[in-house]
């Protein structure tokens, strides 16, 4: 199993090596990767669909208890086989496609890279690794939908992608590992069986709607839907395979994956139906409003996967099964009409259905295969696209809750989507000649076969529907329900109302279709999204976030020292002052000092320097002030037997105090600079600062002090040391390394001193001044 | 007495923050200048103070005598006093050389490394 994703890798590291070495057939070779997958899959339909679910392990982190386990089981199944056999008509279309395109090794490579992902996906039991698939197939996404890099749309078009399915993915991890802390287990197969449980927890809606958010924006569920018509940037192989057939149906699989765990309670039908209805609905009436081939086929793509959540909402038996059909006919009627209007675009140029007509002529095998797939879109018999749809139906009106609404809705979509197909597998083919950018004549075989391939299986299986619904349909279903389930399907079920809902479907696309014109503009009403609607609400996010930061930057940034120092400090006494009042007890900080008359003269005298500092107006004053502040700290440590300190800071006072008075001799004399507002700011700041510290030492000399070094330095010092100043031995010897360092430091500042002093301002200091 | 140093500690991190928010550049530098005793003088004060018996090993014994001040933070302060002069000479330099390049020294006035 896992070395079926894998291989995937490894080709596609030496996919644009194989192209450089075959490129007229470069398509062709390696498309026999999907297709031996392909075939792999389809050899373990007779063990799914006996019941068996194949599962493998393999250790990962076993420290974390991660695991790379897999678990096969009819869903998998099913989607398994249209990643790989939809890959494989994909890949050998674009290698007629994007003929000569110079990064076509790197399409193929990015392509594989996305199938291997897919498979990943629907095949990963662990929920780790599940996630790490679903990100991959992102990524492959935007490397895909920007695949034309030179072109500013679309770099957009796959940033935008990417943000809103990469921040949906954040949402999953968060929901995911949510359900892993509530159920303590990380593989899907374990949730099954503790669905009531996992249900009851209080963190049960979070979750759901984490993992919601991450499978609404993968498959572009209003109000995410906005990014999959942008995502038609991309060439026509990727819309069809990423954007149409599979990767927009990670979301759907996800919701059917995890809904034995948590589908079945209100919160989860009445989010999950309502975001598919609406979806179903908005996505069919913005196709039907679009002129652009493949903006239409997006459109329509939105509304097939509102359809598809909407059945996993309503979640009932039928419900399941015509979803896992739909899934099925959805991917060979879409993908073939995707590869068949790239085709379309290839040979005439342009998308644009107002601009081209009469095409039947001039490419017949196109037509055949778009008219096979809108049939089938449109839901007409003997198509698997009109079972389908049948079944749909069945499913609405036997919802528990609103039937009657959500039939309404399901049919106003369906009237939209029908319409849709009839725009295009009508409006370029039929009616008036309409002269186009390209001389337009049939493609070579890769153009059209996949097109030709996948309509006519749809029309295979609208036929012979026995075929996939025992051994496809019904695995899938049982794997979703978590039990046995048999499925029928047939084209003829008698005279019932969902024939009698089709009918009116047909009956009123066909209208939606003919008065469109007419009709469009009047029901601008039902779009109110265009004007205020999410993309707009994305463009302006997107828009928003460097100006914030530009805000914020100048605000923090400001340059100012003092506004910088200004920061720290409120915030640092804001916190600290926080935290000694919520948690210190004060009650010990007052004692009565045990003091000498000379000591309180000592401390005198340094406050008094400080003060003098500050208030001073003559500069060498004030260096005078500087140095009592050094001289009454050195009689301090004089005072509290510290003679090696002592000694330095007497050495060490005389040569600032010599340097200061050297320099600042050539600075200018002190002017007033600032308010005396500010002053008054700045003290207030600066008291507080000096506040918190006296705080601090108060409440820390309070409590005993527990030193377990002092007494190693002190009987130590001696032996080892050979020393009688403790001082001396801890600095030379037990932190030799401390000093060392020190004497670094010194020396690199000592260089950089001569280095300024000596510095000749050149030419350069001259275009300065 | 580690009650009135609490507030000399206070006392001269108040003045050193009160100066380095000033725009003129030698009062940055006696503002970093008093920090650094400030912060030599909180690491004194927390190792707690001990009068007259400094950790020196009499020649007739092996250890001191307890009490005898806490070792420990003399070398840390040592070393600071030491690093402390380092970045001061270093500081002041800089600074000197700054005002003969750019002629003020306003803080606010070389906010910028390129001319608006």
């Amino acid at each position: 199993m896992v070395t079926a994703i894998m291989s995937g890798y490894a080709l596609s590291l030496a996919a644009p090596a194989v192209h450089r070495v075959v490129r007229r057939w470069s398509g062709w070779i390696i498309a026999l990767l999907p297709a031996g997958l392909f075939a792999y899959f389809l050899s373990l339909v007779g063990r799914v669909a006996g019941g068996e679910v194949i599962v493998a392990s393999y250790e990962w982190f076993p420290s974390l208890g991660y695991n790379l386990t897999f678990y096969f089981d009819g869903l998998s199944l099913l989607f398994a086989l249209i990643v790989t056999g939809i890959g494989t008509l994909v890949i050998v279309y674009a290698g007629s496609y994007l003929a000569g395109d110079p990064w076509l090794g790197r399409f193929y490579a990015i392509v594989l890279i996305f199938m291997a992902s897919m498979l990943g996906v629907v095949i990963a039991d662990n929920l780790i690794a599940l996630f790490v698939f679903w990100e991959l197939t992102s990524i492959s996404s935007y490397l895909l939908i920007g695949y034309k890099f030179d072109k500013a749309a679309s770099r957009a078009a796959a940033l935008q992608a990417l943000l809103v399915t990469g921040g949906g993915g954040l949402a999953l991890l968060a929901g995911l590992l949510l359900l892993g802390l509530i159920s303590g287990s990380w593989e899907i197969s374990a949730l099954f069986g503790e669905a009531e449980a996992i249900q009851a927890h209080h963190l049960y809606l979070p979750a759901l709607l984490l993992i919601l958010a991450g499978a609404f924006t993968k498959s572009a569920q209003f109000p995410f839907h906005f990014w999959l018509p942008g995502a038609m940037e991309a060439p026509a192989p990727v819309s069809a395979y990423l954007h149409s057939a599979t990767m927009v149906k990670a979301g759907v699989f996800l919701l059917a994956r995890l809904s034995p765990a948590l589908g079945g309670t209100d919160e989860w039908t009445a989010l999950v139906t309502s975001a598919g209805a609406v979806t179903m609905f908005l996505g069919g009436f913005l196709a039907w409003k679009q002129t652009d081939l493949k903006r239409i086929l997006a459109y329509s793509t939105v509304s097939t996967l509102g359809t598809l959540v909407l059945l996993l909402g309503i979640g009932s038996s039928i419900a399941v099964k015509g979803a896992a059909v739909l899934l099925l006919a959805h991917a060979m009627y879409k993908g073939s009409l995707f590869l068949m209007a790239g085709g379309l675009d290839h040979e005439t140029g342009t998308r644009d259905i107002t601009a081209m007509g009469g095409l039947a002529r001039s490419m017949p095998v196109s037509m055949l295969a778009a008219s096979l797939a809108a049939l089938s879109m449109a839901g007409l018999p003997p198509l698997v696209g009109f079972i389908s749809k049948e079944v749909l139906y069945e499913a609405t009106l036997e919802d528990a809750v609103w039937p009657a609404l959500i039939t309404a809705v399901a049919v106003a979509g369906n009237v939209f989507v029908v319409a849709a197909a009839g725009l295009v597998a009508i409006k370029p083919f039929w009616g008036e000649w309409v002269e186009t950018p390209k001389h337009p004549h049939e493609g070579p075989v890769g153009l059209w076969l996949g097109p030709v391939l996948l309509a006519g299986l749809g029309l295979f299986v609208g036929l012979a529907p026995g075929v996939v619904s025992h051994d496809l349909i019904a695995p899938a279903a049982s794997a979703v329900l978590q039990k046995e389930t048999t499925v029928k399907l047939a084209l003829w079920h008698g005279i019932n109302p969902m024939l009698v809902l089709s009918v009116i479907t047909v009956g009123l696309g066909v209208a939606a279709y003919v008065w469109r014109e007419r009709l469009g503009n009047r029901l601008n009403i039902l779009d109110p999204g265009s004007r205020f609607g999410p993309a707009r609400i994305y463009q302006e996010a997107v828009d928003g976030l460097p100006r914030f930061a530009t805000a914020v930057t100048s605000v923090l940034q400001s340059g100012y020292l003092r506004l910088y120092l200004t920061t720290i400090v409120v915030v640092t006494v804001g916190l600290v002052g926080f935290t000694l009042a919520s948690r210190v007890d004060a009650g010990g900080m007052w004692r009565t000092p045990d003091v000498r008359i000379y000591e309180i003269l000592v401390a005198g005298m340094i406050l008094a320097g400080a003060l003098g500092v500050t208030l001073m107006r003559s500069r060498m004053a004030s260096v005078a002030a500087l140095g009592t502040v050094g001289y009454g700290i050195a009689l301090l440590y004089v005072l509290f037997s510290a003679p090696d300190l002592a000694m330095t800071q007497f050495a060490i006072e005389t040569l600032t105090v010599l340097l200061f008075v050297f320099v600042i001799y050539r600075l200018p004399k002190y002017a007033t600079l600032t308010s005396r507002r500010d002053r008054v700011r700045d003290a207030v700041v600066a008291l507080l600062a000096g506040a918190m510290m006296t705080t601090l030492v108060l409440i820390v000399t309070a409590e005993p002090l527990r030193s377990r070094l002092t007494p190693y330095f002190a009987e130590n010092s001696l032996p080892l040391g050979k020393g009688r100043n403790i001082v001396n031995v801890i600095l030379v010897d037990f932190r030799a390394f401390d000093t060392l360092g020190e004497i670094t430091v010194l020396s690199v500042a000592a260089i950089g001193v001569y280095a300024l002093m000596k510095l000749r301002l050149g030419q350069a200091g001259d275009e300065e001044s | 007495m580690e009650v009135v140093l609490a507030f000399v500690i206070g006392g001269l991190y108040a003045a050193g923050l009160f100066m380095m928010m000033r725009r003129s550049m030698v009062k940055v530098i006696m503002g970093l200048a008093l920090l650094g005793y400030a912060s030599n003088l909180l690491i004194f004060t927390v190792g707690r103070l001990t009068r007259g018996s400094s950790p020196l090993i009499p020649a007739d014994a092996a250890q001191p005598a307890a009490p005898f001040a806490d070792p420990l933070p003399q070398a840390l302060i040592l070393t600071a006093i030491v690093i402390g002069f380092g970045v001061q000479a270093f500081a002041l330099v800089l600074f000197k050389r700054t005002y003969q390049s750019v002629g003020t020294d306003d803080l606010d006035s070389i906010r910028a490394t390129e001319k608006s």
